[in-house]
């Protein structure tokens, strides 16, 4: 085990290259709706429990899968409405189980990317070839039910191992080359993109996925009352905008729909929608399209920077 | 050491759940259902009126709402005893002033232990429907099936023997089955019950003694759920309650008949700060164009109708 992953350096939030996003927008916001599939019935990982009771589990089984025979539609149209394409971080095996939801995405043009094939089965305990074997048959599906090459990982339950990034990236460029497996949602640490380091020296970023703006998070781990939720994705929005006339900043609201849909909490969501979109220097984007765009326009002078603010100021 | 091959193997991926429970569908996609007068909404209040025994054992888990300190827990068992004596009576009052028709869940034991509540509900005609025996009677996995049996048997002809009612409802308690629950419950003439939180409508559940109706019931929403768990604000559950009344009543209008679940709990809301947010939730409601307070089993009647 390691103290620190050394995917990147310290990089102060002062001073850094201007980022510039596309149209001059000061901020690129996307929503990235999680769309899962929990096994009811899961093999018991050896280092965390799916469920806290015995078989079956239906209390937590069940509020999932009302997000997706409910809650799934009703977010859509929110975000239809404000012109929001979603990024999905999908649980893949979804595209065998509800390709109803696939084909509504697909029409829409929404981006897929990998969060594992079921958000009951934890990478903790794989070897590196089970991980990569899993990591592979999630692109996989993505790219054989919607013809999308992923670009993104969010770990499935945001369970990991040393070699995740690793693996991702190079399963990637196996499948598609520069096309597949350049980003990253599973870190925390900055508000920008930040360019990470691999054993494969491929270019890669993680992009911003706010924890703290994750309704789940705000919901169920934070017991957020939803006018508040609200008012949260309202001021974190300002904030970062207010910032992004400096250099371009990312916001990222990660949904359920098991969460952010149910009725008494879709108005306070909506609410925030229509504030963040109503301002004119927004880039409302995906996941993939902020991460092409900095790799393709501000990676390199990012790692040198970084590298030139490893000795101090 | 990698993990056994199982872990990368998913004999359940292909189309629909990987359960044979019920069949996957997406309730947008539904035939619209109409309620009685035109209405858009039915307003299912449900009152859970429950025992918690003060000798709890707590197997295989303690309740939300249990007992929680070394025995004697007598803050616990009082606090819940309450709502049996004070609250529910602010709840009748409530109920009748803003013309809104209950469905009362009880623990059989409590039925049994409180005759004159069990009568005052008989006769103002409000559905009961049975909520197990009491709240540290749980099914759950595991459970040998012979026990369980003998339980679901003895809530049901408890309860249906002091009330003289046919009660074809039923609510475990903490919402927690086992595997052999539903198949149980069809066999004891139960037609409807309320535990899976998967959906706003109702939707047919398969046993091996025949269909059920899976009831929606909302956790997310309930009182104990938002007050007692998120730790909310009262003034924050009315704030839900009427923003889910407004969300639904507007997806009512493209969609069809939508339901809007009340779960309550006269130990929770009974209290004297917090029964005023409850009559301002009913009253809000109850002022709502298209909509209908229905018992659970009216509802129902005016799903099947449409469905069959």
């Amino acid at each position: 085990m390691k103290s620190d992953p050394g995917f990147y350096g310290y990089w102060p939030y002062e001073n850094r290259p201007r980022i510039q996003w596309p149209g001059g927008a000061r901020i690129a916001f996307w929503v990235a709706p999680n769309i899962e599939f929990y096994e009811l019935d899961p093999p018991a990982n050896p280092h965390r429990k799916a469920w806290p009771q015995p078989h079956p589990a239906l209390p937590g089984y069940s509020i999932r899968d009302y997000g997706n025979r409910v809650g799934h539609m009703r977010q859509m149209e929110v975000l239809d409405r404000y012109g929001v394409r979603g990024s999905i971080s999908l649980s893949t095996a979804l595209c065998d189980h509800h390709p109803e939801i696939i084909e509504l995405c697909a029409q829409r043009d929404w981006e897929f990317f990998s969060h594992g094939i079921y958000n009951t089965r934890y990478t903790y305990g794989m070897s590196p070839e089970q991980e990569r074997d899993m990591i592979r048959d999630s692109m996989d599906s993505i790219h054989r039910h919607t013809g999308q090459h992923c670009a993104g990982y969010l770990a499935p339950a945001l369970s990991h191992s040393e070699l995740t990034l690793d693996l991702f990236a190079e399963v990637g460029t196996e499948l598609a080359g520069d096309e597949a497996g350049f980003y990253t949602c599973d870190l925390f640490h900055d508000d920008q993109p930040t360019p990470i380091q691999l054993r494969s020296s491929k270019s890669f970023v993680s992009i911003p996925y706010s924890l703290e703006m994750n309704d789940t998070i705000a919901y169920v781990v934070n017991k957020i009352e939803p006018r508040r939720y609200g008012q949260m994705l309202k001021d974190n929005f300002d904030r970062l905008y207010q910032e992004g006339a400096d250099s371009g900043t990312v916001m990222c609201i990660p949904t359920h729909n098991y969460q952010v849909s149910c009725p008494h909490r879709l108005r306070a969501f909506e609410e925030a929608l229509e504030y963040i979109t109503g301002h004119s220097d927004v880039w409302v984007t995906t996941g993939r399209e902020i991460a092409r765009h900095f790799i393709d326009n501000h990676y390199e002078q990012s790692v040198a920077d970084i590298s030139s603010r490893a000795g101090g100021c | 050491m990698p993990l056994d091959k199982e872990h990368l193997e998913y004999p359940y991926r292909s189309y629909g759940m990987d359960h044979a429970h019920y069949d996957w569908s997406m309730l947008s996609q539904r035939p619209a259902i109409t309620w009685p007068n035109g209405s858009k909404l039915a307003v299912w209040v449900n009152v859970c009126l429950q025992f918690f025994p003060l000798n709890q054992q707590g197997k295989p888990f303690a309740v939300p709402g249990g007992m929680t300190m070394p025995y004697p827990d007598l803050r616990h068992f009082t606090l819940r005893d309450y709502g049996n004596r004070v609250g529910i009576y602010r709840f009748l009052k409530a109920f009748d002033r803003y013309g809104i028709n209950p469905t009362f869940a009880f623990n059989t034991q409590l039925a049994e232990r409180a005759p004159y509540l069990l009568q005052r509900i008989l006769e103002r005609g409000d559905e009961i429907l049975c909520h197990g025996w009491n709240m540290d009677s749980l099914h759950y996995g595991g459970m040998e099936r012979d026990a369980e049996a003998e339980l679901i048997e003895r809530s049901l002809s408890r309860l249906r023997e002091l009330s003289g009612r046919e009660v074809s409802g039923w609510i475990s308690p903490a919402r927690n089955e086992s595997e052999h629950t539903p198949e149980l419950l069809a066999a004891n003439s139960v037609r409807y019950f309320c535990d899976w939180v998967n959906d706003d409508m109702p939707y047919p559940f398969r046993t091996a003694n025949g269909d059920l109706v899976a009831m929606p019931l909302s956790t997310e929403l309930e009182d104990r759920f938002v007050l007692m768990n998120n730790l909310h604000s009262e003034q924050s559950w009315l704030e839900q309650v009427c923003d889910a009344c407004d969300f639904l009543l507007q997806e009512a209008q493209q969609q069809g008949g939508r339901i809007l679940a009340l779960n309550i709990h006269p130990w929770m809301l009974g209290q004297p700060h917090r029964i005023g947010k409850l009559e301002q939730a009913l009253e809000y409601i109850s002022g709502r164009d298209g909509v209908w307070s229905a018992s659970a089993s009216d509802i129902l009647a005016a799903w099947q109708q449409q469905t069959r």
